[in-house]
């Protein structure tokens, strides 16, 4: 059994590895089009939102509409910690790093505070609220100005005009303009880097004797209470984690592009709708499967522009093809059954 | 592209056949040696696949100039794309039919960005593994400030015809069509002030976008130097902009007499209805983006009478060239062109203008085209659609000047 686990972990590292290996290989020969080194850095952001969702929907068991709103909280707070101190720390790695550590630390704290009030919930009630929640996020960020002259910071939640700025002072936070001027930091390999950080943090914490009461909380919670397991703690954990994962992949996603804005289109409940897609499709506690998932179903409506007009219009139906063909039961069978074919040829060695 | 399609259909077939030589029983390898080579073959596939347009850039036509468009023309922000898609269309096939640009062809190709600044720069680059020499985009300000710091990072000359904020502009490499959205602001707190339009000025504008809330922060502050007393401003969003009364309401008790409505047509004609209706009658003025309210489906044209408006461009013109452009327009796509479309037909035209000053050919790199439009921009000055005598500045900010219409019987008069 243990074993088996063990491999299961040790073949996505490798996938993953090999994947990157792939990617450089190309890179290096000139052999990418401009079109798939732009989507290198989409993917991982992607990847990252899928597993950590994953945490949250898979072994946490509960449902969660607002990760775009976690994403979006780390994003603007690692957006704005690059741009106010792009003077002061000179070294591109560095600041990047710190906001990272900040985009994350920022996704958690608001993942936790929300957390305590809303784990009373579960099912349906859970996801209604994490929805409003994330709607909240990305309208109080709309509205939210912040600025610098000499006399220090100014905040307003009306206008630009309102903050007073001296001539001079530097507008950060510019309402729904958001944030401009993001120091292009973000790479493939520091993506695929914290994918790899996310998959060991997922699955040794999925592992381990806080998983298996995470777990438990999922499969009866009555039952996990009753052995003495605090539901509380475990179950804030487990939404802490999974809300400091999409934090990360906020961060990877604002220092991608020299624009943030927090539109309905990047960080509303279409995108949390869009993760937990990547997540059903990739198998609900799989992150393997997620990771893969977010790739392909990212991928996908770019390869499809030679479509033109059609392109939404295809994606949508690969989309409902996938989802029949990994989840419907005939689909299983069917599946099962060539797998069966697979082995019959094995065994006549 | 259909290169691109061939290449990946084929190798699906051959991993089809692959699977079946390894259902069937004769091939006697260990499954799981199959299946990793398998996968491995997919991942080659995918990512070589779409890869193997990379190295075409070099090998483009060298008689052939190729503008690339960016723009909504899925989504919300759709009808802006698709005007400018069409209007870019004509131009270049104009152009093409006149014998192209210094005797070359031009080919365009438009990528949608569904008003959204990462799939923009996907668009950018797949446009690039297309060969695109010159950007004619994108047409939204937010994906356009993204894409115009991948073009200042590759040289690439880019003129957007509607995305209008100033940010847009802060590479050196990128120019506007359009009036940049402070040039608005002032320019329409000049023009009611210099005609006296009105004194008490009541403000609704939408804080959720870029272009509505950048003109009135500067229309306020210009307003406030030239002595316009401003009695109500309110602000709606993209989620509150089907009803208006409250910010009307407000507006009346403070006794506006003139209304600024620095937003797009849509809204503006719901803020006209309402106002009509609970008998709120000032003065109201628009900006460039209420041009079009008066082909706006199922709209009673009688309740924009007197509305006035700043508009580079409309579509009832009695000028030649307006009229061909409309005609044409209307025959190809069976709708009125808006000012969206009339400054993409003017972006096409203008990057002739500059190729045929700086006198670059195709086969130029795109850093070359690119250094020589970017000189050759200050000095030329274009007659268009959207403004006679336009001139650029080297920042990338457009001279021309704003006209003032005035609505009446359902058509532009100017107001001067």
């Amino acid at each position: 059994m243990k074993n088996k686990k063990l491999k299961n972990k040790i073949t996505t590292f490798l996938i993953v590895i090999a994947a990157y290996a792939i990617v450089e290989i190309l890179l290096l020969t000139g052999n990418m089009s401009s079109l798939l080194q732009g989507l290198l850095v989409p993917l991982c952001t992607y990847s990252l939102c899928a597993v950590g969702l994953n945490l949250c929907v898979g072994y946490l068991g509960e449902l969660s509409l607002g990760h775009a709103g976690f994403m979006c909280i780390g994003a603007f707070t690692g957006a704005f910690f690059s741009v106010t101190t792009a003077d002061v720390i000179q070294s591109d790695t560095v600041r990047f790093l710190l906001a990272l550590v900040i985009g994350t630390a920022c996704a958690a704290l608001f993942g936790f505070l929300i957390a305590i009030p809303v784990l009373r919930l579960n099912g349906d009630y859970l996801a209604i609220v994490t929805l409003a929640f994330g709607e909240i996020i990305k309208n109080v960020i709309n509205v939210l100005y912040v600025g610098k002259d000499s006399q220090g910071w100014h905040v307003s939640i009306n206008s630009q005009a309102e903050l007073g700025l001296e001539p001079g002072g530097v507008t950060y936070i510019n309402g729904a303009q958001g944030i401009t001027g993001t120091p292009h930091s973000s790479n493939f390999t520091i993506g695929v880097i914290l994918v790899l950080i996310a998959l060991f943090v997922v699955y040794n914490l999925t592992d381990s004797r806080t998983g298996r009461a995470i777990m438990s909380i999922r499969d009866n919670q009555i039952a996990a209470e009753s052995v003495g397991i605090n539901v509380k703690k475990y179950k804030l954990l487990g939404f802490t984690v999974s809300t400091a994962i999409a934090g990360t992949a906020g961060v990877l996603y604002a220092h991608n592009l020299s624009t943030l804005t927090a539109l309905p289109k990047n960080f509303g409940y279409n995108m949390s709708i869009m993760i937990l897609v990547f997540v059903v499709l990739g198998g609900i506690g799989n992150f393997r499967g997620s990771v893969i998932a977010a790739c392909i179903l990212t991928l996908l409506p770019e390869l499809l522009r030679g479509l033109s007009d059609y392109r939404m219009l295809i994606y949508a139906v690969v989309l409902i093809a996938m989802m029949l063909f990994n989840w419907a039961p005939d689909a299983i069978f069917f599946r099962e059954q060539i797998v069966a074919k697979f082995k019959k040829g094995g065994r006549e060695v | 592209m259909a290169f691109e399609n061939w290449m990946l259909l084929s190798r699906f077939l051959i991993q089809a056949s692959l699977l079946k030589l390894v259902t069937s029983k004769e091939v006697i390898i260990k499954k799981r040696v199959i299946s990793a080579v398998l996968a491995a073959a997919m991942v080659c596939g995918l990512l070589s696949g779409c890869g193997g347009n990379g190295g075409g850039k070099a090998s483009a036509d060298s008689d052939t100039f190729r503008i690339g468009g960016i723009g909504p023309v899925t989504g919300a922000a759709a009808i802006y794309g698709s005007a400018v898609r069409n209007a870019e269309q004509i131009a270049v096939d104009e152009i093409n039919e006149a014998g192209g640009i210094n005797g070359y062809q031009v080919s365009l190709q438009f990528e949608d960005d569904e008003h959204d600044a990462e799939k923009s720069v996907n668009a950018y680059n797949s446009l690039k593994d297309w060969g695109m020499q010159i950007l004619a985009g994108t047409v939204t300000t937010t994906p356009c400030i993204a894409v115009a710091d991948k073009t200042a990072a590759d040289g690439m000359f880019e003129i957007t015809p509607s995305a209008s904020s100033t940010d847009v502009i802060k590479n050196d490499n990128v120019f506007q069509v359009c009036f940049t959205d402070p040039n608005q602001g002032s320019a329409s707190a000049k023009y009611i002030s210099d005609k006296g339009l009105g004194s008490k000025i009541g403000i609704i504008y939408d804080s959720s976008d870029v272009y509505s809330s950048g003109i009135y922060a500067k229309f306020k502050e210009e307003a406030a130097s030239l002595g316009l007393e401003i009695v109500s401003e309110s602000a709606f969003t993209a989620d509150s902009n089907t009803d208006f009364s409250v910010q009307l309401q407000d507006a009346k008790d403070a006794g506006a007499d003139l209304m600024f409505l620095p937003f797009y047509y849509q809204q503006a004609a719901i803020v006209l209805k309402q106002a009509k209706d609970m008998g709120f009658a000032p003065a109201f003025f628009g900006v460039d983006g209420m041009d079009g309210i008066l082909t706006l489906e199922n709209f009673d044209t009688s309740l924009a009478e007197g509305v006035m408006l700043l508009t580079p461009f409309a579509a009832d013109a009695s000028d030649e060239k307006t009229q061909a452009f409309v005609a044409k327009y209307n025959e190809k796509y069976g709708e009125t062109p808006n000012q969206f479309a009339a400054d993409a037909y003017d972006a096409i035209y203008i990057i002739k203008a500059a190729i045929e000053s700086a006198n670059v050919t195709p086969d130029m790199s795109v850093e070359e085209i690119g250094t020589a439009l970017k000189g050759a921009m200050p000095s030329i000055s274009y007659d268009g659609l959207t403004g006679s005598g336009m001139k650029w500045e080297a920042t990338g900010e457009v001279n021309k000047d704003p006209k003032g219409v005035v609505i009446q019987n359902g058509v532009y008069v100017s107001i001067d």
